[in-house]
């Protein structure tokens, strides 16, 4: 494992820049600058700009509802952008849909679960290679060498991949019957396997207990540390997001209300407010806040 | 974890050797006087059907999509294969030659008919779907209703009005006559055939389903905005299945209308796409051997038993309801399973997304 | 005039198709199934208004509320031995038990009432309009289906907006779960939606049979499938869409027959069905809605 890795810093931005400033030397993975939708003249994200460096873990965090799997379904182009300009490495994916986003480089796991679950884990897993598998149609009806060697190659990556999150005794087993755990752990392997730039997940935490979540905050370092890529993720759990992230962008009403290091969002006044409500004499709590923040 | 994979083999192997050993049982029975001529005449029907029920459970099984018209891509193989076998009657003068090409240009047509209609029909799924396949089988079963078709040493005629029409010269030949269907087919087909055919659709079937493609294929089936985000893209995978499935069933119609002096159009309609959804949904969608052995029970069965030729209709459709409830209702398949039946060995055994 | 009197038998038609389509569309905007039987009703609720008549010899009015009678049941039957059981299936399953208890019907009404054609006589009692010096005839079978269709259309769109079991409806078509804790009865709701739906195809079949006086197992899948393609036209929810879609394929059909083919005119209303899926699948007055990811 290289200890040398750069680790790049999310520098806030002014919500006015279209392009970002920023202090490091090395180029952004992910440049997003004035992202917006609409759905029926509602405006669910707004004006969101965002640089993520190559190997950077970056959180996005907010109460519910405030937009926040919505700016992965755009970045992803589950849902068109109504406006704002995405580029990755580089590129612009303006006129990408969902499956040349992931040929580009971005793969995601889905906040309820997302997996094939008639199919084997190996099946799962293989699905996410299946652009790098290098044999067409007529050679998988034919059974030509292509085919042979095609999927002893795709197996011995599956097996590697699966031995990262030690699940290789689960192969065979069908996805829909695994164990939440695994199945979120498989969600994420697939998309790895896909051989991403930018991984997004989508609270990988949720329904962890504590003891999981220790585990899930090392496995996420250690991706970004042996695949060099960068991470971004959605997360209420505080703990997991103070801990990993190097980045983190607070959303609420689908605006940026503050971007930053762990320790400047903590103190950032906006967002103890969107968490908690205006005080007001005492403590107004609103219904959608989230618990985690102040733990 | 070799298991599942050592598991799909077998069991393909087991579905190869199915067909093979049955084949031969018939050839010994047919060899020995033991048939009766009815189910000797059913036999190319029989093969027919299987064709259709594989292919349709292409779709319907692996692919997860309704199709109500895939007697519809029937009818267009088995015109356009008669068409084939008739022009090509003094040229090439080899019987089974002339109906491997009459099933190739048919399966040629399907497949071209699958891609147009699956260009409009693929962009839908679920009950929408479902009903535009229906509009599209009837769509193929009028307009094949209006046709006329007729050659001559001038060449190929068609009119949409009469036979008369045609204007054929003397010695010309009406090869589609409109409501009246395909007259004057000669007789092709033959057992042997059948049994080529489904053992090449076998092999395409198989091998597509355990490959990359059929993977993918898979996954759109159990979730298109997952495959989508994994690089997969849902219109191609969905087309290779929808053309597949036409394709081959083109072959079978080419094969079903080569048996026969003349056959219509209405030969070809809802009720046969629903009779081969039967077949499909008997044997286990996603289960192709089911799909054999439900096209084989079904069409031998009334053939055998005179009084269920009756009630076979009515017998279908509690077939259709009863699978569906047992299969996805938890308390009635606990109640099955409690008085026996087997979910592994019971014909209506459905391993999902496995295949066999 | 004679494309006036095409115009008229399209409306006509046109009713027929709103008045069954209306039981597709309720029960696709509420229990979010294609109930593929619905036009086998339809052919039920001809059989038992002309065995009240003939068989019986009762007055026609009471032979139409005897078919009401008897489709209702038979719906809610449906419903509950069929439909229910599969609530959480997949809807691959639904539409294919759908499809068989389509089947169902249809051959059991051939086992019990054969193949051979009945000769339905029209219970509509009124003589013809005569117009223009008799070169318009309207009957008076259009002239009460026309009527029929219009009472039936605003009394469903009254008791959808305006009354408690209609707010339900509206309710469970909106959110299943939602209205459930509320305190609404989602299976009863169902339930009645296909008692409606199933009530309404019969005086559907009883116009139908009226207005085309051939009565087979087979009368009402075609309609069926037709009326659903109105509702799809008309926007698949939507009360006054059925109306406007029923109407308007109603005349593109007569139409299509009279200029364009005969034996096309049943493509031609397919070719509809596929273009409007294609180009506006939520049709004239449906709702958009979003795939929740």
């Amino acid at each position: 494992m290289n200890s040398e890795i750069k680790k790049t810093k999310m520098v806030p931005l002014p919500s006015q820049s279209i392009i970002p400033e920023r202090d490091i030397a090395q180029k952004p993975i992910l440049e997003v600058s004035r992202l917006g939708i609409n759905f029926g003249g509602l405006a669910a994200v707004e004006d969101f700009n965002i640089a993520v460096g190559p190997t950077e873990i970056c959180g996005i965090i907010g109460p519910n509802g405030a937009g926040k799997t919505t700016i992965f379904n755009l970045l992803t182009k589950v849902y068109q952008p109504t406006s704002g300009a995405i580029l990755l490495d580089g590129q612009d994916t303006s006129n990408m849909n969902t499956v040349q986003i992931n040929q580009a480089g971005i793969a995601r796991t889905f906040q309820n679960i997302r997996l094939f679950p008639s199919l084997s884990v190996e099946d799962n897993v293989k699905i996410g290679l299946h652009n790098q598998i290098g044999y067409n149609m007529v050679s998988g009806i034919f059974r030509l060498p292509a085919f042979f060697s095609g999927e002893r190659r795709a197996r011995k990556r599956v097996m590697e991949l699966l031995d990262i999150f030690d699940m290789t005794h689960l192969a065979s087993h069908r996805a829909g019957s695994l164990p939440y755990g695994a199945q979120r752990r498989l969600e994420l392997i697939r998309a790895l396997a896909t051989n991403p730039k930018l991984l997004l997940l989508d609270e990988p935490a949720a329904g962890m207990n504590p003891s999981e979540t220790e585990e899930l905050m090392s496995n996420i370092e250690k991706i970004r540390d042996s695949f060099q890529i960068a991470i971004m993720l959605i997360e209420h759990d505080m703990r997991l997001v103070m801990g990993i992230c190097e980045g983190i962008a607070v959303i609420n009403y689908g605006k940026i209300i503050a971007k930053g290091t762990p320790e400047e969002i903590q103190k950032n006044p906006l967002v103890i407010e969107a968490y908690l409500g205006k005080k007001k004499g005492k403590i107004h709590v609103k219904r959608d806040r989230d618990p985690g923040l102040l733990q | 974890m070799r298991g599942l994979r050592l598991r799909s083999n077998i069991d393909n192997l087991l579905t190869y050797g199915l067909v093979i050993v049955a084949y031969i049982v018939m050839r010994l029975l047919i060899a020995g006087g033991n048939i009766s001529s009815a189910l000797q005449g059913q036999l190319v029907p029989i093969t027919a059907y299987i064709v259709m029920a594989v292919s349709l459970n292409l779709t319907v099984g692996v692919l997860g999509e309704l199709s109500l018209g895939h007697a519809g891509f029937m009818s267009v193989g088995a015109f356009s294969g008669v068409i084939t076998a008739t022009l090509l009657t003094d040229t090439i003068p080899t019987t089974w030659l002339r109906l491997a090409l009459a099933m190739l240009v048919g399966s040629l047509i399907a497949a071209i008919f699958g891609f147009l209609i699956g260009i409009p029909v693929l962009r839908l799924q679920g009950d929408y779907l479902a009903i535009v396949t229906l509009a599209f089988g009837e769509i193929i079963k009028n307009v094949m209703n209006t046709i006329y078709l007729g050659y001559d040493k001038n060449g190929i005629r068609i009119s949409m009005e009469s036979a008369n029409a045609l204007k054929l010269d003397e010695g010309g030949k009406v090869i589609l006559n409109g409501p009246m269907g395909a007259i004057g087919i000669t007789k092709l087909s033959s057992f042997n055939a059948g049994f080529v055919l489904i053992l090449i659709t076998l092999f395409i079937v198989l091998n597509l389903i355990n490959s990359k493609s059929g993977r993918a294929i898979k996954a759109v089936r159990d979730d298109k905005i997952a495959a989508e985000s994994v690089g997969i893209s849902v219109w191609r995978y969905r087309m290779m299945a929808f053309v597949t499935s036409a394709t081959l069933a083109g072959a079978a119609g080419a094969l079903y209308a080569l048996n026969y002096t003349t056959v219509v159009a209405r030969k070809f309609d809802f009720n046969t796409s629903i009779l081969i959804l039967v077949f499909v949904v008997l044997g286990g969608m996603g289960n192709i051997r089911g799909s054999i052995i439900a096209a084989t029970v079904l069409t031998v069965l009334p053939e055998v038993l005179r009084a269920f030729n009756e009630v076979r209709m009515l017998v279908y459709a509690i077939i259709l309801i009863l699978v569906m409830l047992v299969r996805n209702n938890v308390t009635l398949r606990q109640l099955f399973q409690k008085i026996g039946i087997k979910r592994r060995n019971s014909l209506a055994n459905n391993k999902e997304g496995d295949d066999a | 005039m004679t494309f006036l009197s095409y115009l008229i038998s399209g409306i006509s038609l046109g009713s027929i198709y709103a008045i069954i389509a209306l039981g597709y569309t309720m029960v696709y905007g509420i229990a979010k199934m294609l109930n593929f039987a619905h036009g086998d009703v339809i052919m039920v609720g001809g059989y038992m208004s002309f065995i009240a008549m003939i068989n019986f010899g009762w007055p026609p009015l009471l032979s139409v509320l005897f078919a009401i009678l008897v489709c209702t049941v038979l719906g809610i039957l449906i419903e509950q031995l069929a439909y229910k059981p599969l609530r959480s299936a997949p809807p691959l399953a639904v539409l294919i038990t759908a499809i068989g208890v389509s089947y169902f019907l249809q051959n059991a009404a051939l086992l019990i009432f054969s193949a051979n054609p009945k000769s339905y006589s029209s219970i509509i009692p009124f003589d013809s309009l005569r117009l223009f010096n008799g070169q318009l005839i309207i009957s008076g079978t259009t002239i009460v289906t026309i009527i029929a269709c219009i009472v039936i259309i605003w009394t469903l769109n009254t008791i959808v907006n305006k009354t408690k079991i209609g707010k339900a409806m509206r309710a469970v078509s909106e959110d299943k779960e939602a209205a459930q804790l509320m305190g609404i009865s989602v299976n009863k709701t169902i339930s009645v939606t296909f008692a409606i739906g199933s009530a309404l195809a019969a005086v559907a079949g009883v116009l139908l049979c009226s207005a085309y006086p051939i009565l087979m197992p087979t009368t009402g899948a075609m309609p069926g499938i037709k009326a659903f393609t109105a509702a799809v036209f008309g926007g698949i929810g939507s009360i006054p869409g059925a109306f406007l879609g029923g109407i308007l394929l109603g005349i593109i059909e007569i139409l299509g027959k009279a200029y364009v083919s005969t034996q096309l005119s049943d493509a031609i209303v397919f070719a509809v069905l596929i273009i409007i899926l294609l180009v506006k699948p939520t049709g004239l007055l449906g709702k958009k809605t979003l795939v929740k990811v």
